[in-house]
Protein backbone atom coordinates (compact mmCIF):
# COMPACT_ATOMS: atom_id res chain seq x y z
CA UNK A 1 0.00 0.00 0.00
CA UNK A 2 2.81 2.50 0.65
CA UNK A 3 3.99 2.23 -2.89
CA UNK A 4 0.10 3.10 -3.33
CA UNK A 5 0.65 6.09 -1.94
CA UNK A 6 4.10 7.20 -3.15
CA UNK A 7 2.09 7.01 -6.49
CA UNK A 8 -0.66 8.77 -5.69
CA UNK A 9 0.79 11.98 -3.69
CA UNK A 10 -1.45 14.21 -2.58
CA UNK A 11 -0.33 16.59 -5.24
CA UNK A 12 -1.06 14.82 -8.22
CA UNK A 13 -4.30 13.82 -6.82
CA UNK A 14 -4.74 17.28 -6.23
CA UNK A 15 -3.51 18.47 -9.83
CA UNK A 16 -6.18 15.82 -11.57
CA UNK A 17 -9.20 16.98 -10.00
CA UNK A 18 -7.97 20.60 -10.07
CA UNK A 19 -5.89 20.54 -13.59
CA UNK A 20 -4.11 24.19 -14.02
CA UNK A 21 -4.10 25.44 -17.08
CA UNK A 22 -6.88 23.44 -18.94
CA UNK A 23 -7.86 25.41 -21.69
CA UNK A 24 -7.18 26.26 -25.44
CA UNK A 25 -4.77 29.24 -26.45
CA UNK A 26 -5.86 30.20 -29.58
CA UNK A 27 -3.88 30.86 -32.54
CA UNK A 28 -0.65 28.81 -30.59
CA UNK A 29 1.37 25.82 -32.23
CA UNK A 30 -0.62 22.76 -30.68
CA UNK A 31 -0.14 18.95 -30.98
CA UNK A 32 -2.45 16.12 -30.21
CA UNK A 33 -1.43 13.25 -28.11
CA UNK A 34 -3.15 9.47 -27.34
CA UNK A 35 -2.12 6.72 -25.05
CA UNK A 36 -4.20 3.81 -27.27
CA UNK A 37 -3.59 1.51 -23.96
CA UNK A 38 -6.13 3.78 -21.82
CA UNK A 39 -7.90 5.68 -24.24
CA UNK A 40 -6.24 9.02 -22.53
CA UNK A 41 -6.31 12.13 -24.88
CA UNK A 42 -4.32 15.21 -24.28
CA UNK A 43 -3.75 18.39 -27.10
CA UNK A 44 -1.09 20.56 -25.76
CA UNK A 45 -0.79 24.49 -26.49
CA UNK A 46 2.40 25.86 -26.54
CA UNK A 47 2.65 30.22 -27.26
CA UNK A 48 6.17 31.03 -27.90
CA UNK A 49 7.92 34.44 -28.08
CA UNK A 50 11.04 33.71 -29.86
CA UNK A 51 12.72 30.92 -27.69
CA UNK A 52 10.65 31.62 -24.11
CA UNK A 53 7.40 29.48 -24.06
CA UNK A 54 5.28 32.76 -22.99
CA UNK A 55 2.01 30.47 -22.39
CA UNK A 56 1.35 26.68 -22.14
CA UNK A 57 -1.88 24.94 -21.34
CA UNK A 58 -3.29 21.35 -22.12
CA UNK A 59 -6.82 19.91 -23.15
CA UNK A 60 -8.03 16.95 -22.77
CA UNK A 61 -8.80 13.67 -20.57
CA UNK A 62 -6.92 11.16 -18.61
CA UNK A 63 -6.44 9.13 -15.36
CA UNK A 64 -5.11 10.94 -12.42
CA UNK A 65 -1.68 10.39 -13.12
CA UNK A 66 -1.69 11.78 -17.10
CA UNK A 67 -3.87 14.80 -16.39
CA UNK A 68 -1.82 15.58 -12.86
CA UNK A 69 1.24 15.34 -15.43
CA UNK A 70 -0.51 17.79 -17.87
CA UNK A 71 -1.27 20.36 -15.40
CA UNK A 72 2.22 20.38 -13.61
CA UNK A 73 3.86 20.33 -16.59
CA UNK A 74 2.01 23.56 -17.95
CA UNK A 75 3.37 25.05 -14.34
CA UNK A 76 6.29 24.06 -14.30
CA UNK A 77 7.28 25.52 -18.18
CA UNK A 78 5.90 29.22 -18.29
CA UNK A 79 8.72 31.27 -18.78
CA UNK A 80 11.33 29.18 -19.51
CA UNK A 81 13.20 28.28 -22.58
CA UNK A 82 12.39 25.58 -24.96
CA UNK A 83 15.81 23.68 -24.40
CA UNK A 84 15.26 24.07 -20.36
CA UNK A 85 12.26 22.35 -21.47
CA UNK A 86 13.49 19.62 -23.80
CA UNK A 87 15.98 19.38 -20.03
CA UNK A 88 13.28 19.13 -18.00
CA UNK A 89 11.59 16.59 -20.23
CA UNK A 90 14.78 14.63 -20.30
CA UNK A 91 15.19 14.70 -16.54
CA UNK A 92 11.41 13.76 -15.95
CA UNK A 93 11.51 10.85 -18.04
CA UNK A 94 14.42 9.66 -16.15
CA UNK A 95 12.69 9.90 -13.09
CA UNK A 96 9.64 8.15 -13.81
CA UNK A 97 11.39 5.27 -15.83
CA UNK A 98 13.49 4.68 -13.06
CA UNK A 99 16.33 3.53 -15.60
CA UNK A 100 19.37 3.42 -12.82
CA UNK A 101 21.93 3.91 -16.05
CA UNK A 102 20.19 7.29 -16.29
CA UNK A 103 21.93 10.22 -14.38
CA UNK A 104 19.02 12.30 -13.34
CA UNK A 105 17.29 9.14 -10.99
CA UNK A 106 17.34 11.64 -7.79
CA UNK A 107 15.03 14.28 -8.98
CA UNK A 108 17.33 17.03 -8.87
CA UNK A 109 16.22 20.45 -10.72
CA UNK A 110 12.43 18.78 -11.10
CA UNK A 111 11.01 20.66 -8.13
CA UNK A 112 7.31 19.83 -7.79
CA UNK A 113 7.63 17.37 -10.36
CA UNK A 114 9.60 15.31 -8.05
CA UNK A 115 6.37 13.57 -6.64
CA UNK A 116 6.20 11.25 -9.94
CA UNK A 117 9.16 9.79 -8.31
CA UNK A 118 6.57 7.23 -7.45
CA UNK A 119 5.69 6.45 -11.25
CA UNK A 120 8.70 4.15 -11.89
CA UNK A 121 7.56 1.34 -9.09
CA UNK A 122 4.28 0.93 -11.84
CA UNK A 123 5.52 0.22 -15.62
CA UNK A 124 2.35 0.20 -17.04
CA UNK A 125 1.96 3.71 -15.54
CA UNK A 126 5.11 5.17 -17.68
CA UNK A 127 3.39 5.66 -20.43
CA UNK A 128 0.03 8.11 -18.65
CA UNK A 129 3.18 9.88 -16.98
CA UNK A 130 5.33 10.88 -20.28
CA UNK A 131 2.14 11.34 -22.64
CA UNK A 132 1.90 15.49 -22.06
CA UNK A 133 5.71 15.95 -22.41
CA UNK A 134 5.79 13.67 -25.87
CA UNK A 135 3.27 15.23 -26.89
CA UNK A 136 4.51 18.68 -25.63
CA UNK A 137 8.01 18.08 -27.71
CA UNK A 138 5.49 17.73 -30.87
CA UNK A 139 3.81 20.67 -30.53
CA UNK A 140 7.48 22.85 -30.36
CA UNK A 141 8.62 21.07 -33.48
CA UNK A 142 5.00 21.63 -35.15
CA UNK A 143 4.48 18.28 -35.87
CA UNK A 144 0.95 17.69 -37.18
CA UNK A 145 0.40 13.89 -37.00
CA UNK A 146 -0.97 12.62 -33.83
CA UNK A 147 2.24 11.43 -30.97
CA UNK A 148 1.25 8.02 -29.41
CA UNK A 149 2.90 6.09 -26.83
CA UNK A 150 2.60 3.10 -28.38
CA UNK B 1 -26.77 -17.72 0.17
CA UNK B 2 -22.74 -18.49 0.44
CA UNK B 3 -21.04 -20.39 -2.24
CA UNK B 4 -20.42 -23.25 -0.33
CA UNK B 5 -24.32 -23.79 -0.14
CA UNK B 6 -24.46 -23.34 -3.49
CA UNK B 7 -22.00 -25.95 -3.90
CA UNK B 8 -24.18 -27.92 -1.94
CA UNK B 9 -26.78 -27.72 -4.24
CA UNK B 10 -27.73 -30.54 -6.27
CA UNK B 11 -25.97 -30.61 -9.58
CA UNK B 12 -24.39 -27.43 -9.10
CA UNK B 13 -20.77 -26.92 -9.83
CA UNK B 14 -18.23 -27.65 -6.62
CA UNK B 15 -16.11 -24.39 -7.08
CA UNK B 16 -13.67 -25.58 -4.64
CA UNK B 17 -12.70 -28.59 -6.34
CA UNK B 18 -12.70 -26.53 -10.14
CA UNK B 19 -10.06 -23.84 -7.69
CA UNK B 20 -8.04 -26.77 -6.78
CA UNK B 21 -7.63 -27.83 -10.35
CA UNK B 22 -6.29 -24.41 -11.05
CA UNK B 23 -2.60 -24.00 -9.12
CA UNK B 24 -1.80 -20.18 -10.34
CA UNK B 25 -5.18 -19.43 -7.82
CA UNK B 26 -2.76 -20.65 -4.94
CA UNK B 27 -0.30 -17.69 -6.20
CA UNK B 28 -0.38 -14.31 -4.09
CA UNK B 29 -0.77 -10.81 -5.84
CA UNK B 30 1.52 -8.01 -3.96
CA UNK B 31 1.16 -9.93 -0.83
CA UNK B 32 -2.43 -10.36 -0.81
CA UNK B 33 -4.95 -13.71 -2.09
CA UNK B 34 -5.03 -13.47 -6.04
CA UNK B 35 -8.96 -12.44 -7.00
CA UNK B 36 -8.53 -13.38 -10.71
CA UNK B 37 -11.33 -11.21 -12.75
CA UNK B 38 -9.77 -10.94 -16.24
CA UNK B 39 -11.04 -14.51 -17.95
CA UNK B 40 -12.67 -12.74 -21.07
CA UNK B 41 -9.02 -11.44 -21.91
CA UNK B 42 -7.65 -15.18 -20.95
CA UNK B 43 -8.68 -17.17 -18.39
CA UNK B 44 -6.54 -19.52 -16.19
CA UNK B 45 -5.51 -23.19 -17.01
CA UNK B 46 -6.36 -25.88 -14.73
CA UNK B 47 -3.96 -28.94 -14.28
CA UNK B 48 -5.36 -31.08 -17.10
CA UNK B 49 -4.15 -28.82 -19.62
CA UNK B 50 -0.61 -27.81 -18.65
CA UNK B 51 0.28 -31.52 -18.06
CA UNK B 52 -1.50 -32.80 -21.31
CA UNK B 53 0.77 -30.24 -23.42
CA UNK B 54 3.91 -31.36 -20.92
CA UNK B 55 2.56 -35.10 -21.34
CA UNK B 56 2.67 -34.23 -25.43
CA UNK B 57 6.20 -32.93 -25.54
CA UNK B 58 7.55 -36.06 -23.11
CA UNK B 59 6.06 -39.18 -24.40
CA UNK B 60 4.42 -38.48 -27.82
CA UNK B 61 5.47 -35.67 -29.95
CA UNK B 62 7.04 -35.24 -33.32
CA UNK B 63 5.72 -33.65 -36.42
CA UNK B 64 1.99 -34.74 -37.92
CA UNK B 65 0.34 -35.92 -41.16
CA UNK B 66 4.11 -37.14 -42.10
CA UNK B 67 6.62 -40.04 -40.36
CA UNK B 68 5.56 -43.57 -40.88
CA UNK B 69 7.42 -43.68 -37.57
CA UNK B 70 5.11 -44.60 -34.24
CA UNK B 71 5.95 -41.00 -32.72
CA UNK B 72 4.45 -39.60 -36.08
CA UNK B 73 1.51 -41.57 -36.15
CA UNK B 74 1.30 -41.50 -32.39
CA UNK B 75 1.16 -37.50 -32.59
CA UNK B 76 -1.12 -37.09 -35.38
CA UNK B 77 -3.43 -39.71 -33.63
CA UNK B 78 -3.54 -37.27 -30.61
CA UNK B 79 -3.83 -33.64 -32.55
CA UNK B 80 -6.55 -35.19 -34.93
CA UNK B 81 -8.61 -36.85 -31.47
CA UNK B 82 -8.16 -32.91 -30.41
CA UNK B 83 -10.10 -31.89 -33.83
CA UNK B 84 -12.56 -34.19 -32.62
CA UNK B 85 -12.86 -33.31 -29.08
CA UNK B 86 -13.76 -29.45 -30.99
CA UNK B 87 -16.20 -31.51 -33.72
CA UNK B 88 -18.13 -32.95 -30.61
CA UNK B 89 -18.00 -29.56 -28.55
CA UNK B 90 -19.57 -27.95 -31.15
CA UNK B 91 -21.80 -30.68 -32.13
CA UNK B 92 -20.16 -30.11 -35.60
CA UNK B 93 -21.28 -32.85 -37.98
CA UNK B 94 -17.75 -33.58 -38.98
CA UNK B 95 -14.19 -33.38 -38.34
CA UNK B 96 -13.91 -32.29 -41.47
CA UNK B 97 -15.52 -28.53 -40.85
CA UNK B 98 -13.18 -28.14 -37.91
CA UNK B 99 -10.26 -25.95 -38.68
CA UNK B 100 -7.63 -25.32 -36.51
CA UNK B 101 -6.27 -21.55 -36.34
CA UNK B 102 -4.17 -19.45 -33.93
CA UNK B 103 -7.11 -18.26 -32.42
CA UNK B 104 -10.70 -16.00 -33.57
CA UNK B 105 -8.75 -13.35 -34.93
CA UNK B 106 -6.59 -15.75 -37.10
CA UNK B 107 -10.43 -17.22 -37.95
CA UNK B 108 -11.93 -14.24 -38.85
CA UNK B 109 -9.23 -13.11 -41.08
CA UNK B 110 -9.65 -16.64 -42.84
CA UNK B 111 -13.21 -16.65 -43.45
CA UNK B 112 -12.62 -12.85 -44.41
CA UNK B 113 -9.69 -13.36 -46.89
CA UNK B 114 -11.15 -17.02 -48.40
CA UNK B 115 -14.58 -16.70 -48.39
CA UNK B 116 -15.01 -12.83 -48.57
CA UNK B 117 -12.53 -12.64 -51.49
CA UNK B 118 -14.75 -15.20 -53.62
CA UNK B 119 -18.26 -13.51 -53.15
CA UNK B 120 -17.83 -9.81 -52.14
CA UNK B 121 -17.81 -7.71 -54.21
CA UNK B 122 -17.56 -4.03 -55.73
CA UNK B 123 -20.55 -2.33 -54.17
CA UNK B 124 -21.83 -5.36 -51.78
CA UNK B 125 -21.91 -4.83 -48.06
CA UNK B 126 -20.34 -6.57 -44.94
CA UNK B 127 -22.60 -6.40 -41.94
CA UNK B 128 -21.49 -6.41 -38.55
CA UNK B 129 -22.57 -5.08 -35.20
CA UNK B 130 -21.97 -1.90 -33.10
CA UNK B 131 -20.34 -3.90 -29.98
CA UNK B 132 -17.94 -5.91 -31.87
CA UNK B 133 -13.90 -6.37 -31.27
CA UNK B 134 -11.74 -5.00 -33.17
CA UNK B 135 -10.97 -8.17 -34.48
CA UNK B 136 -14.64 -8.80 -35.61
CA UNK B 137 -14.08 -5.19 -37.72
CA UNK B 138 -10.49 -4.76 -39.07
CA UNK B 139 -10.22 -7.91 -41.37
CA UNK B 140 -13.84 -6.89 -42.82
CA UNK B 141 -12.42 -3.21 -43.20
CA UNK B 142 -9.22 -5.19 -45.07
CA UNK B 143 -12.03 -6.85 -47.29
CA UNK B 144 -13.86 -3.82 -48.07
CA UNK B 145 -10.82 -1.85 -49.04
CA UNK B 146 -9.42 -4.32 -51.30
CA UNK B 147 -12.60 -5.33 -53.03
CA UNK B 148 -14.65 -1.72 -52.97
CA UNK B 149 -17.12 -3.25 -50.65
CA UNK B 150 -19.40 -1.00 -47.66
CA UNK B 151 -19.21 -2.08 -44.32
CA UNK B 152 -22.24 -1.34 -42.47
CA UNK B 153 -23.00 -1.63 -38.94
CA UNK B 154 -26.21 -2.25 -36.77
CA UNK B 155 -26.44 0.23 -34.24
CA UNK B 156 -26.58 -1.24 -30.53
CA UNK B 157 -29.03 0.80 -27.84
CA UNK B 158 -28.18 2.21 -24.48
CA UNK B 159 -28.26 -1.03 -23.17
CA UNK B 160 -26.10 -2.77 -25.20
CA UNK B 161 -28.49 -4.61 -27.18
CA UNK B 162 -28.79 -5.66 -31.14
CA UNK B 163 -32.18 -5.25 -32.09
CA UNK B 164 -32.99 -7.93 -34.12
CA UNK B 165 -35.21 -5.71 -36.34
CA UNK B 166 -32.41 -3.27 -36.92
CA UNK B 167 -30.73 -6.43 -38.18
CA UNK B 168 -33.27 -6.97 -40.59
CA UNK B 169 -33.46 -3.72 -42.18
CA UNK B 170 -29.72 -3.26 -42.71
CA UNK B 171 -29.74 -6.59 -44.65
CA UNK B 172 -29.94 -5.75 -48.47
CA UNK B 173 -29.88 -7.28 -51.73
CA UNK B 174 -26.11 -6.28 -50.97
CA UNK B 175 -25.63 -8.10 -48.24
CA UNK B 176 -23.05 -11.01 -48.89
CA UNK B 177 -21.77 -11.56 -45.70
CA UNK B 178 -23.30 -10.85 -41.52
CA UNK B 179 -20.59 -11.08 -38.85
CA UNK B 180 -21.40 -10.87 -34.93
CA UNK B 181 -20.13 -11.79 -31.46
CA UNK B 182 -22.34 -14.31 -30.19
CA UNK B 183 -21.60 -12.61 -26.59
CA UNK B 184 -19.72 -9.06 -26.29
CA UNK B 185 -16.37 -9.06 -24.98
CA UNK B 186 -16.76 -5.36 -23.76
CA UNK B 187 -20.80 -5.46 -22.27
CA UNK B 188 -21.14 -8.71 -22.20
CA UNK B 189 -24.11 -8.65 -24.20
CA UNK B 190 -25.78 -12.25 -25.15
CA UNK B 191 -26.76 -11.82 -28.95
CA UNK B 192 -30.07 -13.62 -30.18
CA UNK B 193 -27.38 -15.50 -32.65
CA UNK B 194 -29.95 -17.96 -33.67
CA UNK B 195 -32.71 -15.42 -34.63
CA UNK B 196 -30.25 -13.60 -36.37
CA UNK B 197 -28.94 -16.50 -38.15
CA UNK B 198 -32.63 -16.58 -39.16
CA UNK B 199 -33.28 -13.27 -40.38
CA UNK B 200 -30.02 -13.74 -42.28
CA UNK B 201 -31.00 -16.98 -43.92
CA UNK B 202 -34.12 -15.75 -45.20
CA UNK B 203 -32.48 -13.62 -47.16
CA UNK B 204 -30.21 -15.97 -48.18
CA UNK B 205 -26.79 -14.48 -46.44
CA UNK B 206 -24.66 -16.62 -44.86
CA UNK B 207 -23.60 -15.91 -41.50
CA UNK B 208 -20.42 -15.85 -38.89
CA UNK B 209 -20.85 -16.41 -35.02
CA UNK B 210 -17.63 -14.49 -33.04
CA UNK B 211 -17.27 -17.12 -30.09
CA UNK B 212 -14.63 -16.36 -28.64
CA UNK B 213 -16.52 -15.08 -25.30
CA UNK B 214 -19.26 -17.71 -25.60
CA UNK B 215 -17.29 -21.09 -26.12
CA UNK B 216 -15.83 -20.91 -22.42
CA UNK B 217 -19.24 -20.23 -21.17
CA UNK B 218 -22.47 -21.65 -23.02
CA UNK B 219 -22.90 -24.89 -24.41
CA UNK B 220 -22.39 -24.49 -27.76
CA UNK B 221 -24.37 -26.24 -30.64
CA UNK B 222 -23.80 -24.98 -33.99
CA UNK B 223 -26.33 -27.29 -35.75
CA UNK B 224 -28.68 -25.32 -33.44
CA UNK B 225 -27.55 -22.08 -34.20
CA UNK B 226 -27.45 -22.55 -37.73
CA UNK B 227 -24.50 -19.92 -38.49
CA UNK B 228 -22.27 -21.02 -41.42
CA UNK B 229 -19.39 -19.98 -39.56
CA UNK B 230 -18.17 -20.00 -35.89
CA UNK B 231 -14.88 -19.58 -34.35
CA UNK B 232 -13.15 -19.29 -30.95
CA UNK B 233 -9.77 -18.89 -29.21
CA UNK B 234 -8.04 -21.97 -27.10
CA UNK B 235 -6.69 -19.44 -24.34
CA UNK B 236 -10.29 -17.99 -23.42
CA UNK B 237 -11.67 -21.74 -22.99
CA UNK B 238 -8.57 -22.42 -20.06
CA UNK B 239 -6.33 -23.53 -23.17
CA UNK B 240 -3.16 -22.66 -24.21
CA UNK B 241 -2.73 -19.54 -26.52
CA UNK B 242 -1.59 -19.36 -29.95
CA UNK B 243 -4.04 -22.26 -30.84
CA UNK B 244 -8.15 -22.07 -31.60
CA UNK B 245 -10.69 -23.46 -34.15
CA UNK B 246 -12.74 -22.35 -37.20
CA UNK B 247 -16.15 -23.89 -37.27
CA UNK B 248 -17.16 -23.73 -41.34
CA UNK B 249 -19.99 -25.67 -43.03
CA UNK B 250 -18.48 -28.42 -45.06
CA UNK B 251 -20.24 -26.61 -48.58
CA UNK B 252 -18.23 -23.56 -47.53
CA UNK B 253 -15.02 -25.16 -47.26
CA UNK B 254 -14.71 -27.17 -50.46
CA UNK B 255 -15.77 -24.08 -51.92
CA UNK B 256 -13.67 -22.33 -50.59
CA UNK B 257 -9.89 -21.14 -52.16
CA UNK B 258 -7.00 -21.81 -50.24
CA UNK B 259 -5.88 -18.84 -47.73
CA UNK B 260 -1.89 -19.92 -47.17
CA UNK B 261 0.30 -21.81 -49.27
CA UNK B 262 2.22 -24.16 -47.97
CA UNK B 263 2.73 -27.89 -46.78
CA UNK B 264 0.11 -29.77 -45.43
CA UNK B 265 -2.34 -27.86 -47.25
CA UNK B 266 -1.25 -29.28 -50.79
CA UNK B 267 -2.53 -32.84 -52.51
CA UNK B 268 0.48 -32.60 -55.29
CA UNK B 269 2.70 -29.44 -56.04
CA UNK B 270 5.10 -28.99 -59.20
CA UNK B 271 5.67 -25.95 -60.87
CA UNK B 272 3.26 -25.76 -63.39
CA UNK B 273 0.69 -26.65 -61.17
CA UNK B 274 -0.83 -27.22 -57.49
CA UNK B 275 -3.80 -29.63 -56.47
CA UNK B 276 -4.89 -28.64 -53.19
CA UNK B 277 -5.67 -31.27 -49.78
CA UNK B 278 -9.18 -32.25 -49.17
CA UNK B 279 -10.81 -29.77 -46.22
CA UNK B 280 -9.89 -28.94 -43.04
CA UNK B 281 -6.41 -29.92 -44.26
CA UNK B 282 -6.37 -27.52 -47.21
CA UNK B 283 -6.66 -24.52 -44.58
CA UNK B 284 -4.14 -25.72 -42.77
CA UNK B 285 -0.78 -24.66 -44.10
CA UNK B 286 2.32 -25.35 -42.37
CA UNK B 287 3.22 -27.24 -39.49
CA UNK B 288 0.51 -26.23 -36.84
CA UNK B 289 0.31 -26.12 -33.57
CA UNK B 290 -0.02 -29.16 -32.36
CA UNK B 291 0.91 -30.01 -28.82
CA UNK B 292 -1.41 -26.66 -28.42
CA UNK B 293 -4.03 -28.37 -29.92
CA UNK B 294 -3.73 -31.09 -27.76
CA UNK B 295 -3.99 -29.17 -24.76
CA UNK B 296 -7.11 -27.52 -26.30
CA UNK B 297 -8.20 -30.66 -26.66
CA UNK B 298 -7.74 -31.36 -23.06
CA UNK B 299 -9.11 -27.74 -21.73
CA UNK B 300 -12.35 -28.55 -23.95
CA UNK B 301 -13.12 -31.88 -22.05
CA UNK B 302 -12.59 -30.04 -18.95
CA UNK B 303 -15.08 -28.32 -19.60
CA UNK B 304 -17.21 -30.84 -20.95
CA UNK B 305 -16.28 -32.81 -17.82
CA UNK B 306 -17.77 -29.68 -15.61
CA UNK B 307 -20.81 -29.68 -17.66
CA UNK B 308 -21.26 -26.50 -19.81
CA UNK B 309 -24.89 -25.88 -18.42
CA UNK B 310 -23.27 -26.60 -14.93
CA UNK B 311 -20.88 -23.99 -16.03
CA UNK B 312 -23.41 -21.31 -17.31
CA UNK B 313 -25.44 -21.44 -14.65
CA UNK B 314 -22.90 -20.73 -12.45
CA UNK B 315 -21.57 -17.55 -13.89
CA UNK B 316 -24.98 -16.44 -14.25
CA UNK B 317 -25.45 -16.37 -10.84
CA UNK B 318 -22.20 -14.75 -9.98
CA UNK B 319 -23.32 -11.88 -12.46
CA UNK B 320 -26.90 -11.25 -11.23
CA UNK B 321 -24.89 -11.50 -7.69
CA UNK B 322 -22.32 -9.28 -9.04
CA UNK B 323 -24.71 -6.72 -11.02
CA UNK B 324 -26.71 -6.44 -7.60
CA UNK B 325 -23.27 -6.00 -5.52
CA UNK B 326 -21.76 -3.67 -8.10
CA UNK B 327 -25.10 -1.54 -8.40
CA UNK B 328 -25.50 -0.82 -4.90
CA UNK B 329 -22.04 1.62 -4.88
CA UNK B 330 -22.61 4.88 -4.81
CA UNK B 331 -20.90 6.79 -7.94
CA UNK B 332 -20.46 3.64 -9.80
CA UNK B 333 -22.39 2.99 -13.52
CA UNK B 334 -22.99 -0.30 -15.15
CA UNK B 335 -21.73 -0.21 -18.73
CA UNK B 336 -23.93 -2.47 -20.66
CA UNK B 337 -27.02 -3.29 -19.05
CA UNK B 338 -28.35 -5.97 -21.54
CA UNK B 339 -31.49 -8.32 -20.54
CA UNK B 340 -29.44 -11.27 -22.00
CA UNK B 341 -25.69 -11.25 -20.21
CA UNK B 342 -22.97 -13.66 -19.74
CA UNK B 343 -19.84 -13.09 -18.18
CA UNK B 344 -18.84 -9.89 -18.02
CA UNK B 345 -19.55 -6.41 -15.43
CA UNK B 346 -18.33 -3.46 -17.23
CA UNK B 347 -18.38 -0.25 -15.53
CA UNK B 348 -17.03 3.32 -14.30
CA UNK B 349 -16.94 5.34 -11.39
CA UNK B 350 -17.81 8.80 -11.02
CA UNK B 351 -14.53 10.91 -11.07
CA UNK B 352 -11.89 8.27 -10.90
CA UNK B 353 -10.13 7.19 -14.66
CA UNK B 354 -10.74 2.91 -14.98
CA UNK B 355 -6.53 3.16 -15.20
CA UNK B 356 -6.40 4.56 -11.69
CA UNK B 357 -9.14 1.86 -10.36
CA UNK B 358 -6.96 -0.89 -11.98
CA UNK B 359 -3.59 0.08 -10.60
CA UNK B 360 -5.31 0.83 -6.93
CA UNK B 361 -7.63 -2.96 -7.21
CA UNK B 362 -4.28 -4.43 -8.54
CA UNK B 363 -2.78 -3.35 -4.74
CA UNK B 364 -5.58 -5.41 -3.17
CA UNK B 365 -4.81 -8.46 -5.29
CA UNK B 366 -7.58 -8.19 -7.53
CA UNK B 367 -6.97 -8.56 -11.52
CA UNK B 368 -9.26 -6.80 -13.67
CA UNK B 369 -9.30 -5.34 -17.10
CA UNK B 370 -9.33 -1.58 -17.89
CA UNK B 371 -9.10 0.25 -21.28
CA UNK B 372 -11.17 -0.14 -24.11
CA UNK B 373 -10.93 -3.74 -24.32
CA UNK B 374 -10.03 -4.03 -28.05
CA UNK B 375 -13.77 -2.59 -28.80
CA UNK B 376 -12.97 1.35 -29.70
CA UNK B 377 -16.19 1.91 -31.56
CA UNK B 378 -18.32 0.38 -27.96
CA UNK B 379 -16.45 3.42 -25.89
CA UNK B 380 -17.18 6.05 -28.56
CA UNK B 381 -21.20 4.77 -28.41
CA UNK B 382 -21.12 5.28 -24.51
CA UNK B 383 -18.95 8.23 -24.78
CA UNK B 384 -16.44 6.85 -22.44
CA UNK B 385 -12.53 6.87 -23.26
CA UNK B 386 -12.59 2.91 -21.23
CA UNK B 387 -14.03 1.15 -18.69
CA UNK B 388 -13.50 -1.07 -15.85
CA UNK B 389 -14.41 -4.56 -16.59
CA UNK B 390 -14.52 -7.47 -14.51
CA UNK B 391 -14.96 -11.26 -16.24
CA UNK B 392 -15.91 -14.28 -14.50
CA UNK B 393 -14.62 -17.60 -14.96
CA UNK B 394 -15.64 -21.25 -13.72
CA UNK B 395 -13.22 -20.88 -10.84
CA UNK B 396 -15.06 -17.64 -9.51
CA UNK B 397 -16.67 -17.14 -6.73
CA UNK B 398 -19.29 -14.56 -4.40
CA UNK B 399 -16.28 -14.03 -2.36
CA UNK B 400 -14.17 -12.64 -5.31
CA UNK B 401 -17.00 -10.68 -6.03
CA UNK B 402 -17.39 -9.03 -2.55
CA UNK B 403 -13.37 -8.46 -2.62
CA UNK B 404 -14.26 -6.71 -5.66
CA UNK B 405 -17.12 -4.13 -4.40
CA UNK B 406 -14.82 -3.65 -1.00
CA UNK B 407 -12.13 -2.83 -3.33
CA UNK B 408 -13.77 -0.34 -5.25
CA UNK B 409 -14.70 1.17 -2.16
CA UNK B 410 -11.46 1.60 -1.41
CA UNK B 411 -10.48 3.21 -4.72
CA UNK B 412 -13.16 5.64 -4.24
CA UNK B 413 -11.58 6.52 -0.40
CA UNK B 414 -8.71 7.60 -2.41
CA UNK B 415 -9.58 9.37 -4.98
CA UNK B 416 -12.76 11.15 -2.54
Amino acid sequence: MSELRELYQELILDHSKNPRNLREIAGARHADGNNPLCGDKATIYVKLKGDLIEDVSFVGRGCSISTASASMMTEALKGRTTAEAEALFERFHDLVTGDPSKPHRDAQGLGKLAVFAGVCEFPVRVKCAALAWHTLRAALKDESAPVSTE
Amino acid sequence: MSVLETGRQKDALDVAQVRADFPILAAKAHGKPLVFLDSAASAQKPRAVIEAEARMYAESYANVHRGVYELSVKATDAYEGARATVQRFLNAASTREIVFVRGTTEAVNLVAGSYGRKHVGAGDEVLITGLEHHSNIVPWQLLCEATGARLRVVPITDAGEVPLDEVERLISARTRIVSVAHVSNALGTLLPVKEIVRVAHGRGVPVFVDGAQSAPRLPIDVREIGCDFFAFSGHKAYGPSGIGALYARAEHLEAMPPWQGGGDMIASVSFERTTYNEIPYKFEAGTPNIAGAVGLGAALDYLTGLGLERVAAHEDDLLRYGTDALSAIPGLTLVGTARHKAGVLSFVLDGVHPHDIGTVLDYEGIAIRTGHHCAQPVMDRFGLPATARASLGVYNTREDIDALAAGIRKVQEMFR
